[in-house]
């Protein structure tokens, strides 16, 4: 049976990560997302508390725990601050999961154990500017020169995290490597001809880091290949699929810090004579939006429990993605909206989650191709 | 070099605290019991000598059956065991009785340094590193802002109102520390599955050989007379500028030692 109460390791683990969003990030993240910088220090203290090797085992530096103990960890740093959470996700989701999952024992070896300790970060490429949800259909192309032993690639990858920081390492891209072939191949940081352009501005997650990349005749090894050659989209899609569980339990987060903000803010503001809190419009509004916040976290504990469990977990982890991600939406708006015209102002919290909400609708698969898997897993074609 | 390090179970500071109609002790039922906030310093000093110098950490907790909680937080920081003096007769012990105790247990241990926080949020008294010190017939640098150890000898900056005093001993003795020596680590999600299997011994007071007339409401040679309710604050100090205001203002600074 699917157990919804955290273990008392997973809870002191969850506690632990609160500390630190409340007392580390919560405190100075403001000026970086301001500044639309990315905050190492942060990154290094979280590195230092093992968070870049939950789900990995001590072997390679990990911390032999389990997609749980990240999701926990997602939620509750999300709670505060979205962009080091999704820094966090994106790190070990897209970026060292893969390696660990596809790599030969060579590839762990050489690019896990700095990844895992949090000194490096990893992206994945497979976003283009032409092909979005329709991922199948990119354009980017690597070619095998056989006398050099040689990956040529070119193309460009459009909204790649973690791609462009002084401490990243490596970008793993999809790219056709035949006619209707996708593969994926290890692009390290700094190979000639692979440009990482700018950080974008975005609207939210502006303490992230996110760039456009640009393979011009970028030239690696055979071996950089990871996994089967043509195994590609098979093997980006498995990640996405429990990717989609992380999502779920940061858009929670998110949801969750929406009240913690609201609620606070609700009993010290007055209007009327009387703190706004004390109005049923309030209550009612923030009761509404405890309770979608607790019904995200039931979503994507289910699907988190299944995983863990060997379980299938395929059609929970979309409908977790797409109802945790519309709650994060919706409480940032309600919040937002407590707030008055202090909510719309960037030093506010909410401010910021509202900003960072709507992302959650389409990073990692929008919520129509939620939809889409779920019909489909209920045997719609 | 064997280290161990004194913790104790303290009711939040950040919530609300009230001591007990009956008897005028902390209500520990209703808090939430944590790590006393300065103990994980001491803790942190002793995971970073243990890193520079080698040797075993170990937790030492005088306390009730709900003290092992803490204690396993403690252990998730990276000590390697721990000792949790448990007696149903140490309900009511003062400081005095107290320090009995934790020297009875220290002597088993035989350490090379005691660390412990400066003080604790609870009780606050900053007395019982003297005490033990005075019971084990050893050192006591008290108030460290900095430690640092050279073979056998220990060096500490002692922090004061005014700034700080070079004080140095031979090992043994007992350091404790304030909240300016370091940054405690946050336990890594290994460490927390860790923790659970470190060894905990659980010693009575029998083990120690401290008899329960020593110690408990009976051995107590302090004790609490009454409590009330902290005051409201009284209005604050009112300074009306004619020319002189700024002057007053540093004044006023400078004698609460605010600069």
């Amino acid at each position: 049976m699917t157990d919804f109460g955290l273990s008392k390791e997973h809870s002191e683990l969850r506690e632990t990560v609160r500390r630190f969003a409340v007392d580390r990030v919560a405190p100075v993240i403001a000026d970086f997302y301001d500044r639309h910088e990315f905050p190492y220090q942060l990154v290094k203290q979280m590195g230092a508390m093992g968070l870049f090797g939950l789900p990995f085992p001590s072997e390679l530096g990990g911390m032999d725990g389990d997609y749980l103990a990240l999701c926990v960890a997602l939620e509750e740093l999300a709670r505060v601050d979205s962009s080091v959470a999704i820094t966090l996700e994106a790190a070990i989701s897209l970026g060292a999961m893969p390696i660990f999952r596809f790599g030969t024992d060579e590839q762990r070896k050489r690019w896990l154990p700095s990844l895992i300790a949090g000194e490096n970060l990893a992206a994945f490429g497979l976003t283009e500017a032409t092909s979005g949800s329709d991922a199948g259909r990119i354009r980017t192309t690597a070619r095998m020169d056989e006398s050099a032993g040689e990956w040529v690639i070119n193309g460009g990858k459009v909204f790649i995290t973690n791609s462009g920081t002084s401490i990243t390492s490596l970008v793993t891209v999809t790219a056709l490597t035949g006619p209707d072939e996708i593969s994926a191949i290890i692009v390290p940081s700094g190979t000639p001809g692979f440009t990482v352009a700018p950080g974008y501005s975005k609207v939210g997650w502006c303490a992230s880091d996110t760039h456009e990349l640009t393979f011009d005749n970028c030239r690696v090894p055979a071996e950089n290949l990871l996994g089967e050659r043509g195994r590609g989209f098979a093997q980006f899609l498995s990640i996405l699929d429990e990717g989609r569980i992380a999502i779920a339990a940061l858009a929670t987060g998110l949801a969750q810090g929406c009240v913690d903000e609201s609620v606070r803010y609700a009993q010290q503001r007055e209007a009327f004579g009387a703190p706004i809190g004390s109005y049923q419009s309030i209550q009612f509004m923030i009761a509404d939006m405890e309770s979608r916040a607790h019904t995200a976290r039931l979503a994507w504990r289910d699907a988190a429990a299944r995983l863990v469990a060997g379980e299938e977990f395929k059609r929970q982890a979309a409908i977790a993605k797409l109802h945790a991600s519309t709650v994060a939406v919706d409480n940032a708006r309600d919040a937002t909206q407590i707030h008055g015209g202090y909510g719309f102002m960037n030093e506010y919290p909410v401010a910021r989650m509202w900003r960072d909400s709507k992302i959650l609708e389409i990073g990692e698969g929008t919520s129509e191709i939620q939809r889409l898997i779920i019909a489909r897993d209920l045997g719609m074609k | 070099m064997k280290i161990v390090v004194l913790v104790k179970q303290v009711p939040d500071s950040g919530a609300e605290r009230n001591l007990r109609p009956d008897d005028n002790t902390v209500d520990r039922s209703s808090a939430n019991n944590v790590i006393n906030e300065m103990d994980e310093y001491a803790i942190e000093e002793a995971l970073r000598l243990q890193e520079a110098h080698g040797g075993e950490v170990t937790i030492l907790t005088m306390g009730p059956e709900r003290a092992s909680e803490s204690i396993r937080k403690a252990l998730s920081m990276g000590p390697d065991g721990a000792v949790h003096v448990l007696d149903n007769a140490l309900s009511g012990t003062d400081a005095l009785g107290t320090s009995r105790v934790l020297a009875a247990a220290l002597q088993r241990i035989n350490p090379d340094v005691v660390l412990c926080g400066a003080e604790s949020t609870d009780a606050g008294g900053q007395v019982l590193p003297h005490m033990l010190a005075e019971r084990l017939g050893i050192a006591a640098l008290t108030g460290a802002r900095k430690l640092t150890v050279e073979g056998s000898q220990l060096t500490i900056e002692r922090q004061t109102e005014e700034g700080y005093e070079v004080v140095t001993a031979a090992t043994p003795a007992v350091v404790s520390v304030w909240d300016t020596i370091n940054e405690p680590r946050y336990p890594s999600f290994k460490g927390i599955m860790a923790a659970k299997k470190k060894p905990v011994e659980t010693l009575s007071l029998a083990d120690l050989g401290v008899s329960a007339e020593q110690v408990g409401w009976t051995g107590a040679l302090t004790g609490v007379a009454s409590h009330s309710k902290r005051p409201p604050r009284s209005a604050g100090q009112k300074v009306a500028d004619s020319g002189e205001g700024g002057v007053q203002l540093v004044e006023f600074l400078t004698n609460e030692k605010f600069v």
